[in-house]
Formats: structure tokens, sequence, C-alpha cells
């Protein structure tokens, strides 16, 4: 009989090289799963959040419904929110995608929201001055000048889904999570630590990109921080 | 359709309502597990943005924490307290977790309501001969209240939605009655327990939001 090997997996240590080099293909796995649900609901969330935000700026009716709604929706807990969508979900990314997209919308209807209705109306009556339609005045004066605004919601909407895509663990489907769930009933420290770790180096990596982009998107404000 | 009924059902049984897994026992122990945090939170949160707002130091340090917070995923939290040495300890890893949780929106609301404070009425209160702890007291602080009590309000209702997830790791709460379900592939109980937690979160909010409705001018602040 061979003695069992002595490293760190064998000691349970919570850091663990070992862990890194022989589970690499699992953790990448998790990574990417994390990566696809939260992208793919922080772009469901952007893409309904715009007209709701939209709709909100223009009729005043619609603002309050809009609002009360959508903060509804954020006060509840991720993991009824989760269970909540099960019937007409069931066991799938789909719920735990929709589960995001509805937190994300909160914060992102409200940012844009304000970015909106912080457009100087000078700067609308110009435009509309210089014949642009309510369309045009949309898309080339109001959206850009929202953005700084949209981007700082983003940015909140992202890391928040990057932190809760874990909880999606109890359907199987919290990419990261998955890893810390298991690695739980198993008392495997090093998995624990290590997709935790890898968690927060995604949220943070995530927010510097979004950082990255809004600068890239928004030169005129530049002169300004500076 | 045909979950929703059922979910009524299991609501509805009386069965489900006592005993140690019972709706009252987890709810009292929902309740317990947040008051407690918020307490504790309180006391760590407040006094530290009092000071630093007061002082005019440490903005970033508020505000960063906030963010640092935001990113840390609380059930990650939870199960490296629960496999440290404090895991022995009973419910202190979930409690521990919750504060954490619940501390940087606190410290960020009450700091930035201490700023926000009008610099002339400071400097008036100083022009009449007020010590630096007579200012924080009686003109800082019930300035600065709306902004407290909606950090309060919202770490409230966090640590309502936050408690849950310890039922993840064997905690108890309204979220083993979620976590009971997946385990018994019983999606009535699932969605039963799920609404239970949603109208408790939303019970929170709309009492803190009434509370802030019926409280005197002054406590309320202008933004409403």
């Amino acid at each position: 009989m061979t003695a069992p090997p002595d490293d760190c997996l064998a000691r349970n240590e919570w850091i663990c090289g070992e862990y890194l080099s022989t589970r690499s293909e699992i953790l990448l796995d998790a990574v990417l799963q994390h990566l696809q649900l939260t992208l793919v609901a922080v772009l469901i969330g952007v893409v309904l959040a715009v007209p709701f935000a939209v709709a909100a700026r223009r009729w005043n009716w619609a603002a309050g419904p809009v609002l009360g709604l959508t903060t509804i929706l954020y006060t509840v807990p991720s993991l009824a929110m989760f269970s909540l969508l099960l019937p007409v979900y069931g066991l799938s990314a789909s719920l735990v995608v929709a589960g995001l997209v509805l937190y994300s919308l909160t914060l992102l209807v409200r940012n844009i929201l304000a970015g909106l209705r912080a457009v100087p109306e000078e700067t609308r009556q110009a435009a509309r001055g210089m014949g642009y339609g309510p369309i045009r005045l949309l898309l080339a004066v109001e959206l850009p000048l929202a953005l700084p605004a949209a981007m700082a919601g983003l940015r909140i909407a992202t890391v928040s889904a990057i932190s809760l895509v874990t909880i999606g663990a109890i359907v199987g489907f919290g990419g990261l999570g998955n890893l810390i769930y298991s690695g739980m009933n198993t008392y495997f420290k090093a998995q624990v630590l290590t997709a935790s770790v890898l968690c927060v180096i995604i949220a943070v990596v995530a927010d510097l990109l979004l950082l990255l982009i809004q600068r890239l998107l928004t030169p005129w404000t530049r002169g300004q921080n500076a | 359709m045909n979950t929703l009924s059922s979910a009524w059902d299991w609501l509805t049984s009386a069965a489900n309502w006592s005993g140690a897994n019972g709706i009252w026992n987890r709810l009292g122990e929902h309740l317990f597990l947040t008051v407690v945090c918020l307490a504790l939170s309180c006391l760590i949160a407040l006094p530290v943005a009092l000071v630093l707002g007061h002082l005019g130091k440490g903005g970033a340090l508020a505000v960063n924490i906030s963010n640092v917070g935001r990113a840390v995923p609380t059930f990650a939290v939870l199960v490296l307290l629960l496999l440290s040495p404090i895991g022995s300890y009973g419910s202190w890893p979930t409690i521990i977790a919750l504060v954490l949780f619940a501390v940087p929106p606190l410290l960020t609301n009450a700091y930035v309501g201490m700023r926000g404070v009008d610099q002339d009425v400071v400097r008036a209160a100083r022009g009449m001969g007020m010590t630096g702890s007579q200012m924080l007291l009686r003109v800082e602080v019930p300035l600065a209240l709306p902004l407290i009590l909606t950090g309060v309000r919202i770490a409230a209702v966090q640590l309502v939605a936050t408690a849950t997830i310890a039922a993840l790791a064997g905690g108890g709460g309204l979220g083993r009655i979620i976590t009971a379900g997946f385990n018994l592939a019983s999606t009535p109980q699932v969605v039963a327990g799920a609404a239970l937690v949603a109208a408790f979160a939303l019970i929170v909010e709309t009492l803190f939001v009434v509370a802030q409705r019926l409280s005197p001018e002054w406590a309320r602040g202008t933004a409403g």
C-alpha cells in the first residue's frame, strides 16, 4: 500500500498551488459560466432599462410606476427571487439570468433617468433650434450626455451581478458559486478560498474595464476630471 | 398556476407553521438575526462615520469600503467564515458576515449626511461658542439625520435579504424553508418560502417608509 500524498490538498490548506494546477479546468469552466451569466444578464438589463428610463423621462406619469416597480423588485431577496422564478424557468441558467436582470433594472433605470433629467434645458432647446427631431435629439444629444450617470449605474449593476451570481449555486448555475457551495459541503478550504478570490478579482477587473470604456466614450468630460 | 395554488396550500396548512422547522420559528430566527446584526452594525458604523464626518476626514475610505463591500459575495464570506475556526461557534459566522455587509451602507450614508450639513450653520454654531461635541450632537447629527436613517433603512432591508443566504450554509431563518424545499424537490414549498421572504422584506421596507413619513419635519429632510 502506498502512503497518501502529503501535499497541501491532503492537508486541506486554505492556499494550495496543487489545487490550482490540478483543477484549472474546473476553475476555468466556472469562471466562464460566471462571466457568461453576468454578461447576458447585464446586456438584457441595459436593453430593457433604456426604454423604461426614456419613457419615464418623456411622460411624467410613467416615472412613478416605473421607479416604484423596479424598487420593489430590488427589495426581494436574491434567494427568494431565484426561487419565485422557479415555476417559470425551471432549474436552468435562464432562471439565474432572469433574476439578475430584475436586480440590475433598478440600478440602471434610476441612473439613466437621473442622467437624462440632468441634461440642461438650454442644450435641448439649442438642438431643437438646429432642427433636431425628437429621435435625433434623444440619440445624438440626450443619451450621450446621460452616459456618465448611466455608466455609473452600469458599474454598480455589473459588480453586484457578479457577486449575486454565486447565489445561483442553489439551482446549480452559480459559476464560481457552485465551487463555493460544493467546497462548503466537503470542507474543501482551497476550493472555497480560490473561488471567492476569483469572484472578487472578476468584479474588480470588470469595474476597471467599464471605467476605461466610460473614459473612451466620453472624451469631453476628461478635461474637467483632471 | 398549479404551482401557485400548491404553494398557497402549503402556506395555509397549519402543520407548516408549527415546530422547529415551522414558519413561526424560522420567522423568529430571521427577525432575531436581522435585529441583532442591525444593532451591531449601527454600533460599529455610526460612531465612526459621525466622527469622521465631523472631522471631515476619511471620505475616500467611507466610499471605498462601500464599493469593496459590493464586490465581495456575501455567500463567499459566509462559507469562508464557516470553514475557519469561527465556524464551530453556532451562528457567529452568519452574524459576522451579515454585519460586514450592513456596515458599508451605514458608513457611507452617515458620512455623506454629515458632510452635507450646511457649513454656514456649522460656522454659526462655532461662533456661538459651541464645543466640538456640542456641535456634533446638537447641530450636525440632527441635520444629517434623514440620510443617516436612509442608511439604516438600506442596511435593514439588505440584512433581511442577506439573512436568507445564511440558510445556504446551514444557518437558520426563512431561507431554510427555501433550501429545504430544494432538497425535497418540492417546488410549492420553495415558492411559498420565497413568497414569505419577499413579503417580510417588503414589510420591513414599508415600515421604514411609514416611520419616516410619520416622523417630525426636521427628521424627514426637505427631499422627503
